[in-house]
């Protein structure tokens, strides 16, 4: 039942905070706010994780190639194909349901625990939507945007470490992540990004906004954030592997 | 002027508030008080509607809260500032944001205008100097007198303070009192403050409402407080020493 009361309080949450704002230049400066403090201070946390990453899928992918007769710019392909379909994008959800969403859920559990949401309330502001609508907004927003980064530093990851080690050329690397490419994986990714966007940032959102009690209440809201989008976005990558190959 | 009409609040079965009634006046401080868990946060907080109430009735000037839409309410909170336990700041804005927040949000004023009207309402709680500091910066007394500032900065009808004394020495105490009081009857509008301080009751109770486990038990002024025969109340003001020599003198004079 608990699940049933949880589902039904986040979309009830849901339908005040897509409701018609109070005053639109404030919600567009928060939004701008934003999209600096979860997307553009995300970018370096992702640039790391990609670059290691497409370093180790080259490596994954050279090691397991043991057939002599398999030309070596199979691992360049291999490596862009992984990153486009599912670490750039699932890999890196995961990732940003920590980052963002941990940040988000303390953010606004904390300003609940402290009375700031009831004092929003008592100046007549929706505080759900004044807060999660531009969270929502800057994270769908510029999800993809890190999606693209991460594909970019995980290929330049790949192209450092497999002539490193010596396990491809950086031509035949560059040849491979350059052949069969299908424009369709990307465009299957990016949708794919901005639903885990919405997940990320309307579920931690729902957590932070319901908790009550003190810190250590912020501390198990934020635990249970990341758990559970964690999961929804296993559920819906799932769902959506399906219904759009 | 806010009325309260036989209020109930229970949570998960168990009654918070029985049956209160009460008329707060407008150009007055009116005091809640009480002990520790007696239901005081639960009925400002339901006058103002962040509890729903279970059966009752409260109406601001003559207008039905309870019974208003989302929309009406809304509104009506326009007319409301309301000065927290903790004071409530935002803490991601600086003093002067916080108090320049309600304006921004629902006025119509040029910035210079609004920039006019925070700074007049910081210089009349004495915190003009401290404007581009934010909330961690400054002490607990500075912190409530931002949120009276910013309370009273679209010029409310209704003001409520939740224990504004709450974790400040005594002097620092007496200063927000007095405060809020000249504010309540410079601007007139009608404030209702709840307390346990007993100095706040003595300088500033021009109307007290006083409640014990959830149920109105008596209700008067500062001075008819002095000569109260209700028992609980007596065990309340007069647990201490000193408030009963006060009481004595004041009893003399």
């Amino acid at each position: 039942m608990h699940i049933f009361n949880q589902t039904g309080r986040y979309f009830a949450l849901l339908l005040r905070v897509f409701s018609r704002p109070e005053k639109y230049s404030l919600y567009i400066k928060q939004t701008f706010s934003e999209i600096d403090n979860l997307g553009v201070k995300s970018v370096g946390i992702v640039a790391i994780i990609s670059v290691f990453m497409g370093g180790i899928m080259t490596l994954q992918v050279a090691y397991n190639m043991t057939n002599p007769l398999l030309p070596t710019t199979l691992i360049g392909l291999g490596n862009r194909d992984s990153l486009i379909l599912e670490f750039s994008s699932t890999i890196m959800g995961l990732i940003m349901a920590g980052k963002i969403g941990s940040n988000i859920t303390s953010e606004i559990g904390s300003m609940k625990v402290t009375e700031q949401i009831d004092s929003l309330e008592i100046m007549g502001v929706n505080s759900a939507s004044y807060l999660i609508l531009p969270k929502i907004i800057a994270v769908v927003l510029m999800f993809p945007f890190l999606y693209i980064l991460s594909v970019f530093f995980g290929l330049i990851g790949g192209m450092i470490v497999g002539p490193a080690v010596g396990a491809v050329s950086v031509t035949d690397y560059l040849n491979g992540i350059q052949s069969s490419f299908t424009p369709y994986y990307v465009t299957f990714s990016l949708i794919k990004c901005l639903v885990f966007g919405f997940l990320i940032a309307s579920i931690s959102a729902f957590f932070g906004y319901t908790v009550e009690g003190g810190a250590f209440d912020v501390g198990s809201a934020s635990t249970r954030a990341v758990v559970n989008t964690n999961i929804l976005i296993l559920v819906w990558d799932l769902i959506l592997t399906q219904l759009l190959f | 002027m806010i009325e309260i009409k036989n209020i109930y609040k229970s949570f998960d079965q168990k009654e918070v508030l029985k049956n209160i009634s009460m008329v707060f006046n407008q150009g007055e401080t009116n005091l809640i008080i009480g002990r520790s868990g007696s239901g005081k946060t639960v009925l400002l907080k339901s006058i103002v509607g962040l509890h729903e109430v279970d059966s009752g009735h409260i109406f601001y000037d003559n207008r039905d809260f309870t019974l208003m839409k989302a929309k009406f309410r809304k509104k009506l909170r326009q007319e409301m500032g309301m000065v927290f336990q903790g004071g409530a700041l935002f803490d991601s804005m600086t003093v002067e944001e916080n108090v320049r927040f309600p304006l921004d949000m629902f006025s119509t004023l040029s910035f210079a205008e609004k920039q006019k009207q925070v700074d007049f309402c910081l210089e009349r709680v004495n915190i003009s100097d401290s404007n581009k500091l934010s909330p961690s910066e400054i002490s607990g007394g500075m912190k409530k007198r931002v949120a009276i500032a910013r309370a009273i900065v679209m010029n409310p009808k209704y003001l409520f303070c939740d224990e504004p004394n709450s974790g400040l020495d005594p002097e620092t105490s007496m200063v927000i009192d007095e405060l809020v009081h000249s504010i309540t009857v410079d601007l007139k509008i009608t404030t209702i403050i709840n307390t346990h301080d007993m100095n706040s009751v003595m300088e500033i109770g021009d109307n007290i409402l006083f409640i014990s486990e959830g149920e109105m038990c008596w209700e008067g002024n500062r001075k008819e407080i002095l000569q109260t025969e209700n028992q609980q109340l007596q065990e309340f003001v007069f647990a201490n020493k000193q408030y009963q020599k006060i009481r004595d003198d004041k009893i003399k004079e």
